[in-house]
């Protein structure tokens, strides 16, 4: 007899939350539904981030026994996702620098403990190798610690990869749905109150980043609390140069990995984040700020022998961790509550082990419910993502065009996004300006919209059938305008207040 | 200058004729400008004499339905009392034109009564 | 891919472009391809609405729409042909003399192949980050073009409380606009001193609208976490660092006019040598980048304050053109540089052959009254009442003046004359 399949909720479609969908997705047990409050997937913790996939000798088994081990795991298991999903990542490896003997025998501590996790091909390499690895390493660096295994990957294309893999294979997704409560009734979990109404639930999954405690609580779990963390970034124009083609790390402190020198996946030198540590209630605070900025560019120009010219930065932006309190990841069922997961604080290597924390968060479902799970046949693990024109040569652009005139026409002249993109990006799930941002990387350049746009928001007009000025850049509030150009006229229009009394 | 006897009053106006751009004292009595002070050339006197009763040449858009764009560009084919403009715009932005708009149509005839009508200043082809 | 062969490329279908095409048309070389990224012509002319276009260029004061269509109207009876929505993603020049444009439109990638490529791609604007402007990323905040664009060509209004950054022609030409259609316009913010505009804007964008100017203030930060809420202004000091406490300014747009940059990419990539005080490329006197055959012209060469410079250069550039498509060479050797001195920001050509007039067009770093330009080798003046740097100095210098110069350098100062 076939049994009813268990309805899971998903709280949250970042990184984990859409990880973690992807693996349930896999089994006929489980009916998913992954629910998000904004009006698209990724949009917390998962866009502001530094993108690395860490080699894992950062973490302490004995402090952080899960971020320790899911760091690792995490990173193998992002080699055969990333290609399954089609997601950009450089396996570039990192440089964490020494500039003297105290910071050496950190290194030296940090190569232990990363053998110790099972970290493979880790070394400490002398100054002399330092340039043969990273031509703009710092020459004034002693030493470095080598770890071939990290990686540079896009933190957004993977949320975005994830959330159409495990919608393909039956996810449903609900956007723009904030969850208000989490109705129980004689212990069990029915659903979620939501903005938009009732959703019913057998089972809740806690991945709602920065929010985690909020949620948490809701069911009377009050054993941690969030602290947001922010960190501040400086992006330079794609042909900035000197890059770097490692990533590039001081040497750590307890508290935290340092700003990083980078290169993204699309080509962009990115260099932080700084570290703040924000009063509790400061959840949505991601200014940009003078202090912040300005220890970042210091951080950073340690690191590499130049930094290009301020001249050439783009844009700057802010991004918040969840810091959990004990600092480990919270990934665990409650016996207090039946029917409720946390896969909350997850801070720095959050986004490495996102892998792994869906298989353990699968692995506990499984147990708790106590049964074994079945594979779905049809279960499909790859996804194609988006043409990228820009990436073509002349003659693969060309075919292109003749297949579908719309290619030719670009709407974003510095990313050279064309107008099929920004269509395929609206099929794929885009309702706002950074919807296809994300997607299409339309935007991200130089002129950082100015240009582009307003002909992204014709087109989203046109495709989504809605006056120009109701198009949005992310979400309600932030329409791009507040009517016709004559709209204030009627407002003040007294004659027409005083025809409707 | 000497204070405004009774019935005289003072204005300051920044002359735009050239680049010096020279702050004028005018002193008027009623509408008629008794002196100018402030100027460095005759023209300056001249613009003070203009903006006793200023007058703009009014650029704004109108709304245009059936066209490829949604709307047209209009400007007043004279100046019109700068005073009276926020008016304008009110009567403005009440009217609708039907695409096909050829630059040069009359858009508004006689605006206020004032005798100066509103033109398009760019074609908008019917879709 | 279609391939072309033609006489001239022309790159931009702005005015600079269009005189350029008209010009190059009229002088007689026969094959000429000029393309645009729009469908429309006339680049950034049929949003600029307000009138101050075409008093030197045909002796009228006209809009921006009138003036380009005046320069489309001419095009039409020409034989140029158009290329409407088409990208130029690469310029290749070829040591054997041709140039190539590679680029996309609707249905087709194209490559021309020209002796001779007029670049006239005019600017882009300035953002919040080049400008430094901190604190959160909300929507609401627009390039002055981009709110001009919204408004005037597709008829929407960004927002109702609004603060403009930037008191030079475009910021002051959207307060306007902005003050006109209703909404309140709370302050225009400049961070020099001085003004950044034509006095006449000052005059009839804000004083006419009781719109504050804050000279010698700064936006620091712009507050809001979805769309803008407020920004904060600072009071700058002699250096234009923010001093004092600083106040803020409720709004729901932030309208930027921070500045433009020449469109370059394209150029640089081929190898041009852009010239760092105006941001474009390096010329010599028949406006020819340093890539022989490519000319340059309109606001990717210098930010021009008048649409009649923008127009003026295309056709110089269209001259330059033809000398060399019909000649097969222009003389460029012994070309001396020009050397900015006193007060001069800028100054295009760079580089001079002196054996023709030359109309120079300069900008000075810091206002002035009572100056004379001087080109010092050559003892040639020109007397102006006052300069400043948000209008532009043209002047024309004589053959028979060049001629004159036998030291490998001109230098230019601006001077103050005794009174």
């Amino acid at each position: 007899m076939r049994r009813e399949p268990i309805r899971v909720a998903i709280i949250g479609a970042g990184i984990i939350g859409a990880s973690i969908s992807r693996v349930l997705s896999m089994f006929e047990d489980f009916e998913v539904i992954l629910v998000e409050k904004e009006a698209d997937v990724g949009w917390g913790v998962s866009k502001a981030n530094t993108g690395i996939i860490h080699a894992g000798y950062d973490d302490e088994p004995e402090l952080y026994p899960l971020r320790a081990k899911l760091c690792v795991r995490g990173n193998e298991i992002w080699r055969k996702w990333a290609d399954e999903l089609d997601i950009p990542v450089r396996w570039c490896g990192s440089l964490a620098l020494a500039f003297n003997e105290d910071e050496v025998n950190i290194l030296k501590t940090l190569l232990s403990r990363g053998l110790r996790n099972g970290v493979s091909g880790l070394k400490i390499v002398e100054a002399e190798d330092i340039k043969a690895l990273e031509p703009n390493a710092s020459r004034d660096a002693v030493a470095a610690l080598w770890a071939p295994t990290a990686g540079q990957i896009s933190p957004w294309d993977a949320v975005i990869a994830l959330v159409e893999n495990s919608v393909a294979n039956g996810v449903k997704l609900y956007l723009s749905t904030e969850v208000k409560g989490i109705r129980i009734k004689d212990g069990k979990i029915l659903g979620l109150e939501t903005n938009r109404g009732f959703l019913r639930a057998d089972w809740v999954i806690n991945a709602s980043g920065i929010y985690a405690d909020k949620i948490a609580e809701m069911v009377g779990i009050r054993g941690y609390r969030i602290r947001p963390r922010k960190g501040e970034y400086i992006i330079f124009d794609k042909e900035a140069e000197p890059k770097v083609t490692r990533v590039l790390f001081p040497t750590p402190t307890p508290i935290s990995k340092g700003v990083v020198v980078t290169t993204t996946v699309d080509g962009n030198l990115m260099i932080g984040p700084s570290a703040e540590d924000l009063n509790e209630d400061l959840r949505e605070e991601r200014s940009n700020t003078k202090s912040g900025l300005d220890y970042v560019w210091a951080s950073a120009s340690k690191l590499v022998d130049r930094l290009p010219s301020k001249s050439m930065i783009i844009r700057f932006f802010a991004g918040l961790r969840p810091e959990p309190t004990g600092g480990d990841f919270i990934v665990r069922g409650y016996d207090e509550v039946y029917g409720f997961i946390d896969a909350a604080g997850m801070r720095s290597p959050g986004l490495t082990a996102a892998p792994a924390v869906a298989h353990m968060v699968s692995e506990i479902l499984r147990s708790l419910i106590d049964r074994e799970l079945k594979r779905k046949d049809s279960w499909n693990p790859y996804r194609k993502r988006m043409i990228r024109f820009s990436e073509l040569t002349h003659s693969e652009r060309s075919a292109l065009i003749s297949k579908d005139p719309r290619y030719g026409r670009i709407v974003c002249v510095d990313e050279m996004v064309t107008e099929m993109e920004v269509i395929e990006a609206i099929k794929r799930g885009a309702t706002t300006i950074d919807g296809i941002k994300f997607r299409t990387r339309a935007c991200m350049g130089k002129c950082q919209g100015s240009s582009c746009m307003h002909k992204i928001a014709l087109i989203l007009s046109r495709e989504l059938g809605i006056p120009l000025w109701r198009v949005s850049v992310k979400g309600p509030g932030t329409e791009i305008g507040i009517g016709d150009i004559k709209v204030l006229f009627e407002e003040g229009d007294q004659c027409g207040r005083c025809r409707e009394t | 200058m000497m204070p405004p006897a009774e019935g005289q009053n003072t204005r300051e106006i920044t002359c735009i004729i050239c680049p010096l751009g020279c702050t004028l004292r005018v002193l008027l009595k009623g509408e008629g400008v008794i002196k100018v002070e402030g100027n460095r050339c005759q023209r300056g006197i001249i613009y003070a004499q203009g903006e006793v009763k200023p007058r703009r040449t009014l650029i704004t858009v109108v709304k245009v339905y059936g066209g490829e764009l949604p709307v047209v560009s209009v400007k007043t084919s004279k100046p019109i009392p700068k005073d009276l403009i926020p008016e304008a715009m009110k009567v403005i932005s009440r009217v609708s034109v039907k695409a096909p708009v050829k630059a040069g149509d009359v858009i508004v005839e006689n605006l206020l009564g004032l005798g100066t009508d509103v033109i398009a200043t760019r074609d908008v082809k019917a879709v | 891919m279609r391939e072309m062969q033609r006489d001239l490329t022309i790159i931009g279908g702005g005015p600079a472009g269009l005189a350029a095409a008209i010009k190059a048309w009229k002088l007689g070389i026969e094959s000429i391809t000029l393309i645009d990224e729009s469908e429309r012509l006339g680049g950034v002319l049929p949003q600029c609405i307000h009138t101050g276009f075409g008093l030197h260029y045909f002796g009228e004061d006209l809009t921006g729409p009138e003036f380009a269509a005046r320069l489309i109207g001419r095009l039409k009876e020409t034989d140029v042909e158009v290329l409407g929505g088409a990208y130029a993603a690469e310029i290749n020049v070829k040591p054997d003399s041709f140039k190539e444009v590679y680029g996309y439109r609707y249905g087709e990638a194209f490559k021309i192949k020209s002796k001779a490529i007029i670049y006239a791609a005019g600017c882009r604007e300035r953002t919040r980050f080049e400008a430094g402007i901190l604190g959160e990323r909300p929507s609401g905040v627009y390039t002055a073009g981009e709110a001009q664009t919204l408004m005037d060509i597709y008829g929407i209004l960004p927002g109702k409380e609004i603060v403009i950054v930037g008191s030079g022609d475009v910021g002051l030409i959207m307060a306007r606009r902005f003050a006109l259609e209703g909404a309140k316009v709370k302050g225009v913010i400049e961070i020099m001193p001085y003004p950044g505009g034509l006095i006449r804007n000052i005059v009839q964008c804000l004083e006419d609208f009781g719109i504050p100017l804050y000279l010698s203030h700064a936006v620091a930060e712009v507050k809001g976490s979805r769309r803008v809420e407020s920004v904060k202004v600072m009071k700058v000091d002699g250096n234009l660092k923010p001093i004092g406490p600083g106040f803020e300014i409720k709004c729901d747009a932030v309208i930027l006019a921070v500045g433009l940059r020449p469109r370059i990419e394209l150029l640089a990539r081929a190898g041009a040598l852009i010239d760092d005080a105006t941001g474009g490329p390096i010329v010599n006197d028949w406006l020819e980048t340093s890539i022989p055959g490519v000319f340059a012209a309109g606001n990717v060469l210098i930010v021009n304050d008048l649409v009649d410079y923008a127009a003026e250069q295309g056709e110089r550039a269209a001259e330059s053109a033809f000398k060399l498509i019909s000649e097969g060479d222009l003389t460029r050797s012994g070309a001396k540089p020009l050397i900015r001195g006193r007060n001069v920001r800028l100054i295009v050509p760079q580089l001079v052959s002196c054996l023709q007039d030359v109309v120079f067009y300069g900008r000075v770093s810091a206002p002035e009254e009572n100056v004379a330009i001087r080109f010092e080798e050559i003892g040639k003046i020109f007397r102006l009442p006052a300069v400043r740097p948000p209008e532009m100095f043209r002047v024309k210098v004589p053959a028979s003046d060049l001629l004159r110069l036998r030291c490998e350098k001109l230098t230019v100062n601006v001077m103050r004359l005794e009174a």
